[in-house]
């Protein structure tokens, strides 16, 4: 099915996502966090879940969770409580995982993304609180078993849950990329979805559009990446509209979404659906947090992007749309004004075109290196600006000094890139392309004038991109009047 | 003790006393495994602690690397502990001797160590009857004169009443005295490691060495270890209160005797006594009831054959491991508790269950608290409704066994601090008295049980 909804049916969806907290140390135990450990090795008697241990919450983490609650204008509340949630899986080794349930870190916050249906939208984000990970069952690891692995077993989370306020697939990706962008810039999180440092579960239903009432959800899990998001729901969205037409009845159930297949599959029915007995954990006391400590991580808190985007507009008198692809990613828009603020300054406009085609392109080649310095960059620009390079030369200046460093003038010299304004010398070059192309002079001169720009380029050949071509201009206009 | 040799005179001592002791079952480590451990902690052991020499027995909820932490069950049969806990580490620091693990009512549910999967604990004094429990072995092995302290836990009464069955003395403190760090959790928000004794002062010392603050145990407060008051010459200016409901007209009378014989001499001794009210005392058990297996049901859920211990299925289904594993493994107790605690928990009945015992234990705390902000400095009751009962006389009877711990609940839901010493004897059985402190003035409490241990007539007839 196409990637629309049939017109009569409104789609609802909202979002639960499980965001790891950029931390050294797991969520409840002094072990590391690092990726891709051998099996086993980052555990501890805590987050093995041995006879007699206990939890000790870490600091660090909960400092970025109250930050990711107050980029996304949660209220953080002075109290809140650790809930076990009860259920038996071999890869959760106490059988409950410590989570918040009655009383969560922060509640009612909302976040304004980009809808490919509706320009800005907001979507009300209704809890975020924190919670431990659990381990890893690999059920292709052994023939006919299944081996555990522990090691994420404890890692520190924050679940960020959204209201019923996505209207499509599409809308529920933007609203993901946008969260990721936030909690990047806040530091809070790498969203690394590869990883499984940002997870996704979704609640979706259909409706008649113009009711009031919301369609039977079923929950979709198992999205492992952003690509899969619109998939995912587009598949499940389209199977619900499919049973609803055929006049059956969606049922409320967990689902898991197959990449292989693009499809989903029943994981448990309702009835099956797990009683997870929430009580307050008796380990851990409730978690009571100074309004100093809100404030002090609301200051920690860097400018976010929505902000920096508003700003960049106002302050370098750029579009929108160039303030956005220069904000999308925390370490270009500092780069970016590293570039206007180095030295005496680079204009801001082309400094933006700078960064947006040359820096972004070379970043994309090479691992999201920015690989020539801001100041280097902002010479560069200034060697444009004052005639010495053209733009042509300046941008294989670019590629040498991104390749090898450099200082942009002297590698122009030593490429001899450096601009001639001298009219004898591009005198010369005028008159070598004005006698190898008779026919064109002879068409320009019965009024073909269009033609001006070939001469130019012809003499930007001869001359190897060394000649001023406003000063080319001048003298070719000049010797064709003749 | 200060001399090595005498320690090592001490381990040895020790040794022979455990194995006299051993037809009471209340030790849970092979004889010649102890006494290997007990001579090579006694050439190891440094002889500047405090402790120096004294061997200790240790409950087996309580985590040791020296000895299996089997918890009285076969879930946990031969289980070694990778690390030990703070109380353990603490004595070892001060120089004690860990003097084997002792047997107990299976995860600490019950009161009358009948409940373990390697057999039930005798009274020392008559083994047709039980030592009380879920500490039975420690207060069996204390009175039996084999060991002069050793570590239990209480969760509801379970270092007290066994103390008062055995006629020795038991602490409870405060909780969050003591860290619950390598104590197997059974009712997280309600268990202490607890010291059973010969007498107050080698109890008290014991729980000064095990107190005091640990990072690894949230729970556990900021405080310095408890420092040991002097032996009062007399109680002049306490007040004692005695809880009306504590004393009501089922008491057994021969308690009722032996209380009041005590409070004569607490008067005697200079204390201002008087009659309170605790008006939730009668919820106290129900309460505990519903809180204790709610967090027990949830603490025991690791115990699935997954990661350690036996596994009692070979099967490759997982649900018929977990099935098989639990049902076998696990004692009919401790079904019943967590199957109990998995109710009172399910979503529908929360509410009216888990949510309203919370309501309920704070009203509990509030009537203590309300006690003692109107001048009373301690409590004074019964340890027990009755002293040592016959072995098999409560067993199927679950309600008539939870009744056993009807006076000891109460500190345990309201966190405070108390301690049962010997009062005198009923037809020949010990029974205890109860004090009851403030939150974290243990020494006030031990101050009154110095007094009156020194001056009660511990093994008359009342």
């Amino acid at each position: 099915m196409a990637g629309t909804a049939p017109p009569e049916w409104e789609t609802v969806i909202g979002l639960e996502t499980h965001v790891q907290l950029r931390t050294v140390s797991k969520m409840f135990c002094g072990c590391s966090t690092a990726f891709g450990a051998p099996p086993n090795t980052n555990v501890c008697p805590v987050c093995l879940g041995l006879p007699g241990a206990l939890p000790l919450a870490n600091g660090l983490a909960l400092q970025l969770a109250v930050r990711a609650a107050l980029a996304l204008g949660c209220t953080v509340h002075p109290r809140s409580v650790f809930a076990r949630k009860n259920y038996f899986y071999p890869d959760l080794p106490k059988g409950y995982q410590i989570s918040q349930f009655e009383q969560p870190l922060s509640t009612d916050g909302s976040l304004s993304y980009l809808s490919p249906d509706r320009g800005i939208a907001t979507t009300t984000i209704q809890r975020l609180h924190v919670e431990e990970d659990a381990g890893k069952s690999l059920h292709d690891r052994f023939p006919r078993q299944t081996a555990i692995d522990l090691n994420r077993c404890g890692v520190p989370l924050i679940e960020i849950v959204t209201g019923p306020d996505f209207r499509s697939p599409q809308e529920a990706r933007a609203y993901l990329l946008t969260l990721k962008q936030l909690l990047e810039y806040a530091g809070v999180s790498d969203c690394d979805m590869e990883k499984g440092s940002l997870r996704v579960d979704a609640n979706v239903s259909v409706r008649r559009v113009g009711e009031a009432v919301l369609g039977t959800k079923t929950e979709v899990k198992n999205i492992n990446s952003f690509a899969y998001v619109e998939k995912a729901l587009t598949v499940e969205r389209d199977r619900q509209i499919a049973v609803l037409e055929a006049g059956g009845k969606v049922e409320q159930q967990t689902l898991l979404y197959d990449a292989k297949t693009n499809a989903v599959r029943l994981q448990r029915a309702k009835e099956e659906s797990h009683d997870y007995r929430y009580f307050p954990d008796p380990d851990l006391p409730p978690l009571e947090l100074r309004e100093e400590f809100i404030a002090e991580q609301q200051a920690l808190l860097p400018e976010l992007p929505a902000k920096k985007r508003e700003r960049f507009v106002e302050k370098y008198a750029l579009s929108v749309t160039d303030a956005a692809v220069l904000t999308a990613d925390r370490a270009v828009a500092d780069y970016y004004e590293a570039v206007v603020h180095a030295g005496s300054g680079a204009d801001a406009k082309a400094a933006a075109n700078w960064v947006m085609t040359e820096v972004l392109a070379d970043a994309k080649d090479h691992g999201d290196g920015l690989r020539v310095q801001p100041g280097a960059l902002a010479n560069l620009i200034g060697l444009v600006r004052g005639g010495t390079l053209s733009h042509q030369a300046a941008k294989r200046v670019f590629s040498e000094v991104a390749e090898h460093g450099g200082e942009p003038r002297n590698v122009a010299e030593a490429l001899g890139l450096i601009q001639v304004a001298d009219t004898g010398v591009v005198t010369g070059w005028v008159s070598e392309v004005l006698a190898e192309h008779p026919t064109e002079v002879a068409r320009y001169k019965s009024g073909e004038t269009k033609l001006m720009p070939f001469f130019i380029g012809q003499v930007m050949k001869v001359s190897r991109g060394k000649a001023d071509p406003k000063l080319a201009q001048r003298v070719l206009e000049e010797k064709l009047v003749a | 003790m200060t001399d090595p040799s005498e320690a090592l005179a001490s381990a040895k001592a020790t040794a022979d006393r455990l194995v006299k002791a051993k037809r009471f079952n209340a030790c849970l480590t092979p004889v010649r495994e102890l006494r290997k451990a007990l001579v090579t902690q006694a050439q190891a052991t440094h002889p500047s602690g405090v402790l120096y020499g004294m061997p200790v027995a240790v409950k087996d909820n309580i985590c040791t690397l020296e000895f299996t932490t089997t918890c009285g069950s076969k879930i946990l049969e031969g289980y070694r502990s990778p690390y030990e806990a703070t109380a353990v580490a603490k004595l070892k620091a001060a120089g004690a001797l860990i003097a084997g693990k002792t047997n107990c009512d299976e995860f600490a549910m019950g009161s009358s160590t009948e409940h373990s999967a390697y057999g039930r604990v005798l009274h020392p004094f008559d083994k047709t009857r039980v030592p009380g429990g879920s500490s039975g072995g420690s207060a069996a092995l204390v009175a039996a004169g084999a060991v002069p302290a050793a570590l239990g836990s209480e969760t509801g009464g379970s270092v007290r009443q066994p103390a008062s069955l055995c006629g020795v003395v038991g602490i409870k403190p405060t909780y969050g005295r003591v860290s619950r760090w390598g104590l197997v959790a059974f009712g997280s928000s309600l268990d202490q490691i607890g010291v059973l004794g010969r007498s107050v002062h080698d109890a008290a010392r014991v729980l000064s060495v095990i107190s005091g603050r640990d990072p690894k145990d949230s729970t556990c407060e900021d405080r310095d270890p408890l420092r040991l008051p002097n032996v009062p010459e007399s109680l002049q200016g306490f007040v004692i209160g005695i809880p009306k409901e504590y004393f009501s007209a089922d008491l057994d009378p021969a308690v009722r005797r032996a209380c009041d014989r005590a409070v004569r001499l607490l008067k005697e001794l200079g204390a201002a006594v008087r009659e309170v009210a605790l008006p939730h005392t009668a919820y106290a058990v129900p309460t505990y009831y519903i809180l204790a297996p709610a967090e027990a049901s949830s603490n025991l859920a690791r115990y699935d054959g997954a990661r350690y211990g036996p596994r009692f299925d070979g099967s490759a289904d997982v649900r018929a491991l977990y099935r098989t594993t639990r049902g076998e493994g696990f004692g009919s107790e401790v079904r019943r508790r967590i199957l109990l605690g998995t109710y009172v928990l399910s979503s529908g009945y929360y509410d009216a269950y888990y949510r309203k015992a919370q309501q309920m234990r704070a009203l509990i705390a509030q009537d203590f608290r309300n006690a003692f902000d109107r001048g009373v400095d301690l409590l004074f009751t019964p340890t027990t409704p009755t002293p040592a009962f016959k072995a098999g006389e409560k067993v199927d009877d679950p309600v008539a066994m939870y009744l056993s711990d009807i006076f000891t609940v109460t500190a345990n839901l309201a966190g405070l601090p108390a301690i049962s010493i010997p009062i005198g004897r009923i037809k020949g059985l010990p029974i205890g008295g109860q004090f009851i402190g403030q939150a974290f003035l243990e020494d006030e409490m031990l101050e009154a049980a110095y007094a009156l241990e020194r001056v009660v007539p511990a093994t008359e007839e009342a």
